[in-house]
């Protein structure tokens, strides 16, 4: 069960089967509507967009879709709060691990992260999320935040 | 009784990911009856706080010419060679 993700899990945050072209362009959109909603500062979305080009957060899975977790510096947060999207087609974000290599992500959770130790639950709960491919190749179909949200709180 | 070994567990700046990370060798090193002290940081501070490491594990890139072992690794993240992972921390500590 992944309480802590559907508790923070923004509804209108979650953009499924979206269509974007590049990294920033997924980031925008998920943090322009925490931003909206008072989760995050105005700084958050730039912010975001900038580390992720030198600390980039693209995570392979080991199958056919990726994932990727954009954060930033909790300065930004105003309230603690998780985005979601799901692409319609890969999108490029670079390897967390190796900054130098792409990797074609479909599935993005936004992290505003308040306090990292106190939110430990919900980073260990999506680090939970990407390591079942099952339920991973399941988000993708989903087109509405009900259906993400059953399937992440019975997975 | 053995002094508990020293982790520094590293990531970008949030400290977001080496929570997860620091969590998981945690408890896999409980598991195997492994004492270890484990410290997160960012990977810019590595430098000035390894020498109070025996090892430093990180999700991102840091100097590799630390003086003691780096493991880099998505596996605490992502599941993928979780374990042959965990078996590299432990080898790592062993001649701590």
């Amino acid at each position: 069960m992944s309480n802590a993700i559907v508790k923070l899990l923004y509804p209108e945050g979650v953009l499924l089967n979206s269509e974007f072209t590049s990294a920033e362009e997924v980031i925008k959109a998920i943090g322009d509507k925490l931003c909206i909603a008072g989760y995050v500062k105005e700084s958050f979305v730039d912010a975001a967009i900038e580390r992720e080009k030198t600390l980039p957060t693209g995570l392979p899975l080991g199958g056919r879709i990726n994932a990727a977790i954009p954060h930033t510096e909790i300065e930004h947060v105003l309230k603690p709060a998780l985005g979601m999207a799901t692409l319609k087609n890969e999108v490029n974000f670079r390897n967390m691990v190796s900054p130098d290599e792409f990797v074609p992500v479909r599935l993005v959770f936004l992290l505003a992260l308040e306090q990292p130790k106190a939110q430990v639950e919900m980073l260990q709960e999506v680090a939970g999320v990407l390591q079942n491919s099952l339920l991973v190749s399941s988000l993708l179909e989903k087109r509405s935040y009900e259906e993400v949200i059953k399937a992440l709180g019975n997975e | 009784m053995d002094m508990p070994k020293r982790i520094l567990v590293a990531c970008g700046t949030a400290i977001a990911t080496s929570t997860v990370v620091a969590k998981a060798i945690e408890e896999a090193l409980k598991d195997r009856g492994i004492k270890a002290t484990l410290r997160q940081c960012k990977a810019t501070e590595v430098k000035s706080l390894v020498s109070d490491a025996d090892l430093v594990v990180t999700t991102t890139p840091v100097p590799s010419d630390l003086g003691v072992p780096v493991i880099q690794t998505l596996a605490f993240l992502t599941g993928i060679g979780r374990e042959a992972v965990i078996e590299q921390i432990v080898e790592a500590l062993k001649d701590k």
